[in-house]
């Protein structure tokens, strides 16, 4: 059975809310009843197949084909399956995600991975701001999972994140990690100000020094055992956290966030 | 049944159930991983009076363990989950988390998870940090070598313990030989372990005793020097007795040291002292699993 395929008839000017094109919600439906679902358009509630053609049958396997950063919560919620968009993706990406899978041949926007639970969500391009961070007034980001993201990432990557990883083979905006709680940020790239700000828990793991606040204490150089053991749960993912070559175990290691509870720790590669 | 002329006797080895665990022992080297795994598994030959039966399953190359440093294999048997669970916190506590540059790992994945290095976190006095690292937990304490890693839990399973048999020969030098011959075989087998010193027990017991404070007291039936003073079970010419116990995962296990071992010693046979098998019964009233010696060697 073919992937359930949606392809954008034309770009649309109004954003859409697509989180009721997820797996466990179609499961079941015929292409009509599929067809029938309206989706929130700008102030306007069109039919699935006015903005897009369907193809193929299979609903654990869903394709948003010549997607745009217009297209809101894909995969909102998403509980098994994989969704795959070709294109962009616009902001709430894999919002409160539960499990499965979200693969993203181009951009996504804001909030991607907020307050997600499990699943894996790969980005091949960039990602916006809040990257796997807590909606606005909520005290938990990601909870859980993984995402990968192939490019760059905005301000406040990982914001008050709880568990989970979030691995960056580019660069990462200001304040990364600020407020996180606890889980892993690993970025091969660079970093910009204000990292780690109000961190509380959890581990930033960097390829290249950063400019560290005034507030996170240089705890000297380490050999640290769970490295390799990270680095090898890295090597079923299609990037360069998955190369050998890319694994270490040799780190500089800062204490802090010491303006909050100080429990944090940055590790740099040695 | 005769092998190599050595009588198997007609009886068989009587076991019954116990909760097991298995956890991985790992260091810088092979000698502090089998330092710490020797530490852990110490004064642990009888539930009797130890709180639980333990030791080394076997060394673990680089490759099989998961951080990928030389490693050794501990198993812990006790008679209830609870027993076996405290056995584990403070032997990890004060074997492992102590000994330099080791870490703690699980080493059976399922099972009813009990705590390995759950509550042993607190050492780090806040300080310890959780990574859930491909689905398991682990937790890594600070400590004055660096950090101490340690998985979260590890997985208890139903196993059998008591398996044994004895070995009868003419003097104590060939019981003993025939023994480490044994040994050396059973070693091979997984999922068992032979908890007493070097595998082998030289005071095999037997329940009850005159003195009512002791449960169980020396089996004078196979005790060479009383031969004529109490009822034997030993033939004149027999001078030495040894014991071998295996706790395994399964009867199966069990079964496969006991034939493995009971073939090593027949193997040296009558030309070198041995005389006879026999196996430790309490007339199949105590344990569920018997171990029919002439079946095992058939």
């Amino acid at each position: 059975m073919s992937a359930l395929t949606f392809t954008l008839k034309q770009p649309t000017d109004q954003r859409v809310d697509m989180s009721p094109l997820v797996c466990q919600k179609l499961q079941g439906l015929d292409v009509d009843a599929i067809a029938a679902i309206e989706l929130q358009n700008g102030k306007s509630r069109p039919r699935v197949d006015e903005l897009f053609y369907i193809t193929g049958k299979n609903t654990q396997e869903i394709i948003i084909a010549g997607s745009t950063d217009k297209l809101d919560f894909i995969g909102k919620e998403l509980d098994g399956g994989s969704i795959s968009v070709l294109g962009n993706a616009g902001a709430y990406l894999g919002m409160q995600m539960k499990s499965g899978s979200i693969n993203v041949s181009g951009d996504a926007g804001l909030y991607a991975a907020c307050e997600m639970k499990n699943g894996l969500i790969q980005i091949d391009g960039n990602a916006g701001d809040f990257l796997g961070g807590a909606l606005p007034g909520n005290k938990q980001g990601m909870k859980g999972g993984t995402v990968l993201v192939k490019g760059n990432v905005g301000q406040r990557a990982g914001d008050h994140m709880r568990r989970g990883q979030i691995l960056i083979e580019g660069n990462a905006g200001d304040y990364c990690g600020s407020r996180m709680v606890a889980g892993t940020i690993a970025v091969m790239g660079s970093t910009g100000r204000y990292l780690g700000y109000a961190m509380r828990r959890g581990t930033l793991l960097l390829w290249n020094q950063p400019q560290l606040s005034a507030t996170f204490n240089d705890c000297g150089s380490h050999t640290l055992a769970f490295l390799p053991m990270l680095f090898a749960s890295f090597k079923s993912l299609d990037s360069r956290f998955a190369d050998s070559s890319a694994a270490f175990n040799r780190v500089r290691r800062y204490g802090g966030d010491m303006a909050e509870t100080w429990r944090g720790e940055v590790l740099v590669r040695r | 049944m005769i092998i190599n002329g050595v009588t198997i006797d007609l009886t068989f080895a009587e076991a019954f159930p116990m909760k097991a665990t298995r956890a991985i022992i790992t260091a810088q080297n092979e000698k502090w991983a089998m330092i710490s795994a020797q530490a852990m598994t110490g004064f642990a030959t009888s539930v009797i009076a130890c709180g639980c039966e333990a030791g080394i399953e076997r060394v673990l190359s680089p490759n099989e363990t998961p951080d990928g440093r030389p490693g050794v294999a501990i198993m812990i048997y006790a008679m209830g989950g609870k027993g076996l669970a405290k056995q584990l916190e403070t032997r990890a506590g004060q074997c492992v988390l102590t000994s330099p540059t080791s870490a703690l790992f699980a080493g059976i994945a399922g099972g009813k998870p009990i705590p390995l290095g759950k509550n042993l976190r607190y050492f780090g006095d806040g300080f310890q940090i959780a990574k859930k690292i491909g689905g398991k937990r682990y937790w890594r304490v600070p400590v004055m070598d660096g950090e101490f890693l340690t998985e979260a839990t590890t997985g208890m399973v139903d196993a059998v313990g008591g398996g044994n048999f004895l070995v009868l020969a003419e003097s104590q030098p060939q019981a003993l030989a025939a023994c480490e011959a044994a040994i050396e075989e059973m070693k091979k087998i997984p999922n068992v372990i032979m908890p007493f010193p070097g595998g082998v027990v030289r005071s095999g017991s037997k329940v009850g005793s005159k003195y009512p404070a002791l449960g169980a007291s020396t089996n004078d039936a196979f005790c060479p020097t009383l031969k004529g003073m109490t009822k034997t079970d030993l033939s004149p010419e027999i001078e030495s007795v040894m014991e071998i116990v295996i706790d395994g995962l399964s009867k199966e296990d069990i079964a496969k040291a006991m034939r493995v071992g009971i073939q090593a010693v027949c193997d040296l046979g009558a030309a070198n002292g041995i005389k006879r098998i026999s196996a430790g019964n309490y007339g199949g009233k105590l344990g569920p699993f018997h171990f029919h010696l002439q079946e095992i060697m058939a």
